[in-house]
Protein backbone atom coordinates (compact mmCIF):
# COMPACT_ATOMS: atom_id res chain seq x y z
CA UNK A 1 0.00 0.00 0.00
CA UNK A 2 0.78 3.62 -0.60
CA UNK A 3 2.27 6.03 2.11
CA UNK A 4 0.62 8.88 2.47
CA UNK A 5 -1.95 11.19 0.61
CA UNK A 6 -1.57 11.21 -3.47
CA UNK A 7 -0.11 15.03 -4.42
CA UNK A 8 -2.13 17.83 -5.23
CA UNK A 9 -2.93 18.93 -8.60
CA UNK A 10 -1.69 21.73 -10.19
CA UNK A 11 -3.81 22.11 -13.20
CA UNK A 12 -7.72 21.31 -12.57
CA UNK A 13 -9.51 21.08 -16.14
CA UNK A 14 -12.87 20.80 -14.29
CA UNK A 15 -16.10 19.85 -16.58
CA UNK A 16 -18.26 22.20 -18.24
CA UNK A 17 -16.35 25.28 -16.66
CA UNK A 18 -12.61 26.77 -16.59
CA UNK A 19 -8.87 25.26 -15.86
CA UNK A 20 -7.52 25.67 -12.43
CA UNK A 21 -4.33 27.14 -12.44
CA UNK A 22 -2.77 26.88 -8.35
CA UNK A 23 0.35 29.37 -8.21
CA UNK A 24 2.36 31.84 -10.32
CA UNK A 25 1.76 31.68 -13.95
CA UNK A 26 1.73 33.96 -17.10
CA UNK A 27 -0.97 33.02 -19.46
CA UNK A 28 -0.79 34.46 -22.95
CA UNK A 29 -3.90 35.15 -24.83
CA UNK A 30 -5.14 34.83 -27.88
CA UNK A 31 -3.12 38.10 -29.24
CA UNK A 32 0.02 36.97 -27.32
CA UNK A 33 -0.60 39.41 -24.42
CA UNK A 34 0.79 37.64 -21.00
CA UNK A 35 -1.02 37.84 -18.02
CA UNK A 36 0.33 37.12 -14.61
CA UNK A 37 -1.76 35.07 -11.77
CA UNK A 38 -2.92 37.52 -9.04
CA UNK A 39 -4.66 34.96 -6.98
CA UNK A 40 -3.01 31.85 -4.91
CA UNK A 41 -5.42 29.49 -7.37
CA UNK A 42 -6.57 31.05 -10.74
CA UNK A 43 -9.03 30.31 -13.37
CA UNK A 44 -8.72 29.89 -16.95
CA UNK A 45 -11.36 30.89 -19.17
CA UNK A 46 -12.47 27.61 -21.68
CA UNK A 47 -15.58 28.54 -22.71
CA UNK A 48 -14.18 31.53 -24.76
CA UNK A 49 -16.81 34.03 -23.60
CA UNK A 50 -15.63 35.82 -20.35
CA UNK A 51 -16.10 39.31 -20.53
CA UNK A 52 -12.66 38.99 -18.36
CA UNK A 53 -10.44 37.06 -20.88
CA UNK A 54 -8.22 34.81 -19.71
CA UNK A 55 -10.17 34.34 -16.60
CA UNK A 56 -13.39 32.74 -16.06
CA UNK A 57 -16.09 35.04 -15.02
CA UNK A 58 -19.11 32.74 -14.56
CA UNK A 59 -20.14 33.49 -18.13
CA UNK A 60 -19.98 29.20 -18.73
CA UNK A 61 -23.35 28.94 -16.54
CA UNK A 62 -25.16 30.89 -18.72
CA UNK A 63 -24.44 28.70 -21.90
CA UNK A 64 -26.49 25.73 -22.42
CA UNK A 65 -24.87 22.13 -21.34
CA UNK A 66 -23.59 21.24 -24.65
CA UNK A 67 -21.65 24.74 -25.41
CA UNK A 68 -19.55 24.27 -22.17
CA UNK A 69 -16.06 23.31 -22.20
CA UNK A 70 -16.11 19.28 -22.00
CA UNK B 1 -42.46 45.09 7.52
CA UNK B 2 -43.44 45.91 11.03
CA UNK B 3 -40.13 44.63 12.49
CA UNK B 4 -38.76 46.72 14.73
CA UNK B 5 -38.93 50.29 16.48
CA UNK B 6 -42.75 50.69 18.61
CA UNK B 7 -41.74 47.44 20.39
CA UNK B 8 -39.40 48.48 22.86
CA UNK B 9 -41.36 51.62 23.70
CA UNK B 10 -43.63 50.17 25.99
CA UNK B 11 -40.36 48.47 28.39
CA UNK B 12 -38.85 50.82 29.34
CA UNK B 13 -35.32 49.53 29.63
CA UNK B 14 -32.93 51.32 31.74
CA UNK B 15 -29.73 49.88 30.71
CA UNK B 16 -25.97 50.94 30.42
CA UNK B 17 -26.22 51.89 26.24
CA UNK B 18 -26.08 55.27 24.99
CA UNK B 19 -29.36 57.08 24.37
CA UNK B 20 -29.04 57.47 21.16
CA UNK B 21 -28.63 53.97 20.16
CA UNK B 22 -25.61 55.56 18.26
CA UNK B 23 -21.94 54.91 19.01
CA UNK B 24 -20.33 57.07 21.05
CA UNK B 25 -17.83 59.49 19.69
CA UNK B 26 -15.30 57.86 21.34
CA UNK B 27 -15.62 55.20 19.11
CA UNK B 28 -15.61 56.90 15.66
CA UNK B 29 -12.61 56.60 13.56
CA UNK B 30 -12.34 52.91 13.88
CA UNK B 31 -10.87 51.13 10.61
CA UNK B 32 -13.45 49.85 8.32
CA UNK B 33 -14.78 46.59 9.52
CA UNK B 34 -12.97 46.62 12.79
CA UNK B 35 -15.99 46.59 14.41
CA UNK B 36 -19.13 46.50 12.59
CA UNK B 37 -21.88 46.39 15.57
CA UNK B 38 -21.04 48.26 18.59
CA UNK B 39 -23.78 48.28 20.28
CA UNK B 40 -26.51 46.02 21.10
CA UNK B 41 -29.29 45.54 18.52
CA UNK B 42 -33.14 47.01 19.52
CA UNK B 43 -35.20 44.31 20.60
CA UNK B 44 -38.08 42.89 18.36
CA UNK B 45 -39.78 40.74 20.66
CA UNK B 46 -40.30 39.36 24.60
CA UNK B 47 -37.21 37.01 23.86
CA UNK B 48 -34.70 39.26 22.21
CA UNK B 49 -35.56 41.91 24.53
CA UNK B 50 -34.80 39.05 27.67
CA UNK B 51 -31.54 38.16 25.71
CA UNK B 52 -30.53 41.39 25.56
CA UNK B 53 -31.18 42.45 29.04
CA UNK B 54 -29.37 39.71 30.58
CA UNK B 55 -26.34 40.40 28.28
CA UNK B 56 -26.20 44.09 29.50
CA UNK B 57 -27.59 44.41 32.80
CA UNK B 58 -27.40 40.75 33.63
CA UNK B 59 -30.91 40.29 33.69
CA UNK B 60 -32.23 36.54 34.63
CA UNK B 61 -33.24 34.70 31.24
CA UNK B 62 -36.34 32.92 31.13
CA UNK B 63 -36.58 29.44 32.22
CA UNK B 64 -38.43 28.36 29.06
CA UNK B 65 -37.26 30.64 26.41
CA UNK B 66 -39.79 29.56 23.29
CA UNK B 67 -42.66 30.57 26.53
CA UNK B 68 -41.19 33.73 25.62
CA UNK B 69 -41.16 33.29 22.27
CA UNK B 70 -43.11 36.42 20.05
CA UNK B 71 -42.22 35.11 16.87
CA UNK B 72 -39.70 33.80 14.47
CA UNK B 73 -37.94 37.30 14.04
CA UNK B 74 -38.01 37.23 17.70
CA UNK B 75 -36.23 34.11 17.65
CA UNK B 76 -33.97 35.65 14.55
CA UNK B 77 -32.67 38.70 16.23
CA UNK B 78 -32.27 36.85 19.78
CA UNK B 79 -29.88 34.30 18.00
CA UNK B 80 -28.14 36.86 15.96
CA UNK B 81 -27.45 38.19 19.11
CA UNK B 82 -25.92 35.87 21.14
CA UNK B 83 -23.81 34.27 17.59
CA UNK B 84 -22.63 38.21 17.43
CA UNK B 85 -20.72 37.75 20.88
CA UNK B 86 -18.72 34.85 18.94
CA UNK B 87 -17.80 37.44 16.28
CA UNK B 88 -16.89 41.09 17.33
CA UNK B 89 -19.28 41.14 20.85
CA UNK B 90 -20.94 44.59 21.68
CA UNK B 91 -19.22 47.60 23.48
CA UNK B 92 -22.27 47.90 25.92
CA UNK B 93 -21.88 43.75 26.58
CA UNK B 94 -18.67 42.34 29.05
CA UNK B 95 -16.71 39.93 26.36
CA UNK B 96 -17.18 37.09 28.96
CA UNK B 97 -20.84 36.83 28.13
CA UNK B 98 -19.87 34.99 25.02
CA UNK B 99 -20.12 31.66 27.39
CA UNK B 100 -22.40 32.43 29.68
CA UNK B 101 -23.91 29.46 30.55
CA UNK B 102 -27.38 30.43 30.78
CA UNK B 103 -26.79 32.24 27.56
CA UNK B 104 -25.43 28.96 25.80
CA UNK B 105 -28.89 26.92 27.29
CA UNK B 106 -31.12 29.71 25.22
CA UNK B 107 -29.08 29.50 22.25
CA UNK B 108 -29.10 25.67 22.34
CA UNK B 109 -32.57 25.62 22.37
CA UNK B 110 -33.47 28.21 19.75
CA UNK B 111 -30.58 26.35 17.37
CA UNK B 112 -32.64 23.12 17.44
CA UNK B 113 -36.33 25.35 16.56
CA UNK B 114 -33.89 26.64 13.99
CA UNK B 115 -32.35 23.85 12.58
CA UNK B 116 -35.25 21.70 12.36
CA UNK B 117 -36.90 24.00 10.27
CA UNK B 118 -34.03 24.05 7.75
CA UNK B 119 -33.76 20.35 8.00
CA UNK B 120 -37.68 19.92 7.47
CA UNK B 121 -37.39 22.40 4.64
CA UNK B 122 -34.71 21.73 2.56
CA UNK B 123 -33.02 18.22 3.22
CA UNK B 124 -31.97 16.82 -0.24
CA UNK B 125 -32.75 13.24 -1.85
CA UNK B 126 -29.55 11.03 -1.01
CA UNK B 127 -27.17 10.99 -4.10
CA UNK B 128 -24.03 9.18 -5.18
CA UNK B 129 -22.51 12.50 -6.79
CA UNK B 130 -22.30 15.19 -4.88
CA UNK B 131 -20.44 17.16 -7.39
CA UNK B 132 -23.00 17.46 -9.57
CA UNK B 133 -25.98 17.59 -7.22
CA UNK B 134 -24.36 20.54 -5.83
CA UNK B 135 -23.85 22.25 -9.18
CA UNK B 136 -27.96 21.63 -10.02
CA UNK B 137 -28.48 23.07 -6.02
CA UNK B 138 -27.10 26.31 -7.43
CA UNK B 139 -28.63 26.42 -10.62
CA UNK B 140 -31.82 25.84 -9.31
CA UNK B 141 -31.75 29.17 -8.11
CA UNK B 142 -34.05 29.91 -10.56
CA UNK B 143 -36.12 32.31 -9.00
CA UNK B 144 -36.50 36.47 -8.78
CA UNK B 145 -33.29 37.92 -8.87
CA UNK B 146 -31.94 40.82 -6.99
CA UNK B 147 -28.91 41.23 -9.20
CA UNK B 148 -31.26 41.18 -11.81
CA UNK B 149 -33.51 43.88 -10.56
CA UNK B 150 -30.15 45.56 -9.57
CA UNK B 151 -28.46 45.42 -12.92
CA UNK B 152 -31.84 46.80 -14.80
CA UNK B 153 -34.21 48.73 -12.65
CA UNK B 154 -33.61 49.40 -8.90
CA UNK B 155 -33.75 53.01 -7.71
CA UNK B 156 -30.64 54.30 -6.06
CA UNK B 157 -32.65 54.37 -2.56
CA UNK B 158 -33.52 50.20 -3.28
CA UNK B 159 -29.82 49.56 -4.16
CA UNK B 160 -28.72 51.61 -1.09
CA UNK B 161 -31.13 49.40 1.52
CA UNK B 162 -29.69 46.32 -0.44
CA UNK B 163 -26.37 47.51 0.72
CA UNK B 164 -27.36 48.16 3.86
CA UNK B 165 -28.59 44.53 4.24
CA UNK B 166 -25.97 42.67 2.82
CA UNK B 167 -23.47 44.36 5.41
CA UNK B 168 -24.71 41.87 7.48
CA UNK B 169 -22.96 39.35 6.02
CA UNK B 170 -20.65 41.14 3.99
CA UNK B 171 -18.92 42.81 7.11
CA UNK B 172 -18.17 39.46 8.38
CA UNK B 173 -17.73 37.96 5.49
CA UNK B 174 -16.35 34.53 5.17
CA UNK B 175 -15.45 34.72 9.10
CA UNK B 176 -18.19 31.86 9.59
CA UNK B 177 -16.95 29.47 7.59
CA UNK B 178 -13.17 29.53 9.10
CA UNK B 179 -15.01 28.23 12.65
CA UNK B 180 -15.06 25.01 10.10
CA UNK B 181 -11.52 25.00 9.31
CA UNK B 182 -10.10 23.07 12.61
CA UNK B 183 -13.03 20.15 12.12
CA UNK B 184 -11.56 18.84 8.85
CA UNK B 185 -8.56 16.88 7.72
CA UNK B 186 -6.20 16.86 4.29
CA UNK B 187 -7.10 17.73 0.92
CA UNK B 188 -10.81 19.75 1.95
CA UNK B 189 -8.73 21.38 4.81
CA UNK B 190 -5.77 22.74 2.19
CA UNK B 191 -7.56 23.86 -0.03
CA UNK B 192 -10.13 25.84 2.41
CA UNK B 193 -7.03 27.64 3.50
CA UNK B 194 -6.87 28.27 0.31
CA UNK B 195 -9.67 29.60 -0.66
CA UNK B 196 -10.06 31.47 2.45
CA UNK B 197 -6.67 33.38 2.16
CA UNK B 198 -7.99 34.72 -1.30
CA UNK B 199 -11.04 36.14 0.86
CA UNK B 200 -8.53 37.70 3.30
CA UNK B 201 -7.10 39.23 1.06
CA UNK B 202 -3.91 36.98 -0.04
CA UNK B 203 -1.44 38.63 2.66
CA UNK B 204 -2.47 41.81 1.52
CA UNK B 205 -4.73 43.97 3.87
CA UNK B 206 -6.14 46.26 1.27
CA UNK B 207 -7.34 43.10 -0.45
CA UNK B 208 -9.38 41.63 2.68
CA UNK B 209 -13.16 41.08 0.76
CA UNK B 210 -14.93 42.58 4.14
CA UNK B 211 -12.58 45.23 4.39
CA UNK B 212 -13.60 46.19 0.41
CA UNK B 213 -17.47 46.03 1.66
CA UNK B 214 -16.92 48.79 4.43
CA UNK B 215 -14.98 50.83 1.57
CA UNK B 216 -17.62 50.78 -0.36
CA UNK B 217 -20.33 51.48 2.58
CA UNK B 218 -18.56 54.26 3.48
CA UNK B 219 -18.02 55.69 0.21
CA UNK B 220 -21.67 55.93 -0.42
CA UNK B 221 -22.21 57.53 3.05
CA UNK B 222 -23.02 54.31 4.90
CA UNK B 223 -21.45 54.25 8.10
CA UNK B 224 -20.27 50.71 8.54
CA UNK B 225 -20.04 50.50 12.03
CA UNK B 226 -23.86 51.72 12.74
CA UNK B 227 -26.08 49.60 14.61
CA UNK B 228 -28.84 50.44 12.56
CA UNK B 229 -27.21 48.57 9.29
CA UNK B 230 -28.90 45.07 11.97
CA UNK B 231 -31.93 47.01 13.16
CA UNK B 232 -33.10 47.71 9.81
CA UNK B 233 -32.29 44.36 8.94
CA UNK B 234 -35.44 42.41 7.56
CA UNK B 235 -35.68 39.03 9.57
CA UNK B 236 -34.79 36.95 5.82
CA UNK B 237 -31.71 39.01 6.29
CA UNK B 238 -31.04 37.48 10.29
CA UNK B 239 -31.76 34.17 9.25
CA UNK B 240 -29.04 33.90 6.41
CA UNK B 241 -26.65 34.98 8.92
CA UNK B 242 -27.87 33.05 11.65
CA UNK B 243 -27.77 29.80 9.19
CA UNK B 244 -24.44 30.31 8.14
CA UNK B 245 -23.26 30.77 12.13
CA UNK B 246 -25.34 27.66 13.41
CA UNK B 247 -23.47 25.55 10.27
CA UNK B 248 -19.80 27.37 11.77
CA UNK B 249 -19.77 26.99 14.85
CA UNK B 250 -21.38 23.30 15.16
CA UNK B 251 -17.88 20.82 14.20
CA UNK B 252 -21.31 18.34 13.82
CA UNK B 253 -22.46 20.78 11.16
CA UNK B 254 -19.38 21.39 9.30
CA UNK B 255 -20.65 19.33 6.34
CA UNK B 256 -23.87 21.97 5.71
CA UNK B 257 -20.92 24.77 6.59
CA UNK B 258 -19.10 23.41 3.60
CA UNK B 259 -22.50 22.95 1.33
CA UNK B 260 -23.38 26.61 2.44
CA UNK B 261 -20.05 27.90 1.15
CA UNK B 262 -20.32 25.67 -2.12
CA UNK B 263 -23.28 26.81 -2.91
CA UNK B 264 -22.91 30.74 -2.46
CA UNK B 265 -19.96 31.01 -4.37
CA UNK B 266 -21.50 29.06 -6.94
CA UNK B 267 -24.59 31.34 -7.18
CA UNK B 268 -21.99 35.17 -6.88
CA UNK B 269 -19.92 35.37 -10.16
CA UNK B 270 -22.67 36.30 -12.48
CA UNK B 271 -25.14 38.01 -10.27
CA UNK B 272 -21.81 39.91 -8.71
CA UNK B 273 -21.13 41.54 -12.35
CA UNK B 274 -24.83 41.89 -12.40
CA UNK B 275 -24.73 43.88 -9.26
CA UNK B 276 -22.00 45.96 -10.67
CA UNK B 277 -23.95 47.04 -13.28
CA UNK B 278 -26.45 48.55 -11.39
CA UNK B 279 -23.93 50.47 -8.99
CA UNK B 280 -22.17 51.59 -12.22
CA UNK B 281 -25.34 52.59 -13.56
CA UNK B 282 -26.52 54.41 -11.01
CA UNK B 283 -23.55 56.47 -10.59
CA UNK B 284 -22.48 54.87 -7.17
CA UNK B 285 -19.36 55.19 -6.04
CA UNK B 286 -16.66 52.69 -7.76
CA UNK B 287 -15.48 51.51 -4.44
CA UNK B 288 -18.83 49.49 -4.38
CA UNK B 289 -18.92 48.27 -7.49
CA UNK B 290 -14.96 47.32 -7.44
CA UNK B 291 -16.35 45.12 -4.20
CA UNK B 292 -18.16 43.41 -6.59
CA UNK B 293 -16.38 43.70 -9.90
CA UNK B 294 -13.62 41.26 -7.24
CA UNK B 295 -15.95 39.16 -6.61
CA UNK B 296 -16.69 38.24 -10.55
CA UNK B 297 -13.50 36.91 -10.88
CA UNK B 298 -12.92 35.34 -7.46
CA UNK B 299 -16.02 33.55 -7.05
CA UNK B 300 -15.64 31.81 -10.40
CA UNK B 301 -12.49 30.13 -8.72
CA UNK B 302 -13.80 29.80 -5.62
CA UNK B 303 -17.13 27.70 -6.55
CA UNK B 304 -15.31 25.41 -8.90
CA UNK B 305 -12.81 25.21 -5.40
CA UNK B 306 -15.55 24.68 -2.96
CA UNK B 307 -17.23 22.11 -4.87
CA UNK B 308 -14.27 20.30 -6.41
CA UNK B 309 -11.65 20.17 -3.61
CA UNK B 310 -13.31 20.89 -0.60
CA UNK B 311 -16.80 19.47 -0.74
CA UNK B 312 -15.81 16.40 -2.66
CA UNK B 313 -12.69 15.31 -0.57
CA UNK B 314 -14.75 15.68 2.43
CA UNK B 315 -17.39 13.40 1.48
CA UNK B 316 -14.91 11.51 -0.18
CA UNK B 317 -13.54 11.03 3.61
CA UNK B 318 -16.75 11.24 5.42
CA UNK B 319 -19.64 9.56 3.33
CA UNK B 320 -21.99 10.00 6.14
CA UNK B 321 -21.70 14.18 5.90
CA UNK B 322 -22.91 14.23 2.21
CA UNK B 323 -26.95 14.82 3.35
CA UNK B 324 -25.93 17.71 5.31
CA UNK B 325 -23.39 18.98 2.52
CA UNK B 326 -26.18 19.50 0.04
CA UNK B 327 -28.85 20.88 3.04
CA UNK B 328 -26.18 23.83 3.83
CA UNK B 329 -26.51 24.47 -0.05
CA UNK B 330 -30.17 23.96 -0.60
CA UNK B 331 -30.00 26.34 2.59
CA UNK B 332 -28.02 28.90 1.10
CA UNK B 333 -30.32 29.03 -1.73
CA UNK B 334 -33.82 28.82 -0.36
CA UNK B 335 -32.87 31.69 1.95
CA UNK B 336 -31.46 34.12 -0.30
CA UNK B 337 -34.98 33.24 -2.61
CA UNK B 338 -37.03 34.69 0.47
CA UNK B 339 -35.20 37.51 0.70
CA UNK B 340 -35.65 38.47 -2.74
CA UNK B 341 -38.82 37.60 -2.83
CA UNK B 342 -39.79 39.83 0.66
CA UNK B 343 -37.64 42.65 -0.98
CA UNK B 344 -38.99 42.61 -4.87
CA UNK B 345 -42.57 42.25 -3.46
CA UNK B 346 -41.53 45.13 -1.32
CA UNK B 347 -40.35 47.34 -3.98
CA UNK B 348 -43.16 46.44 -6.24
CA UNK B 349 -45.74 47.45 -4.07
Amino acid sequence: MSQGPEPRPDVILCPGGPMLLRGDHVVQDADGVGHATTRPVSAVCRCLRSATSPWCDGTHKLLPPEQRPA
Amino acid sequence: MTSNGDFSSGHPRPTRRAPSGERPEAFRGRPPGYLSHVLTPKPRGRLSEAVIDHLVDRAPLPADPLEVLDHDEDLQLALWTVYELAYRGFDDVDDAMEWDPDLLRVRRDLEQVFEAELRARCTQPETDDVVTALFDIAESDDGPSLAHHVQRKATKEQVLQLLRMRSVYHLKEADPTTWTLPRLTGRARAALVELQYDEFGAGRPDRVHQDLFARGLQACGIDPASRRLVDEAPVQVLRQNNALSLFGLHRRLRGASLGHLAAFEATSSVPSRRMARGIQRLGLPQEMADYYLEHVEADAIHEQLAIREICAPLVEGEPHLAGDVLLGAAVCVALEADLAEHLLEEWSA
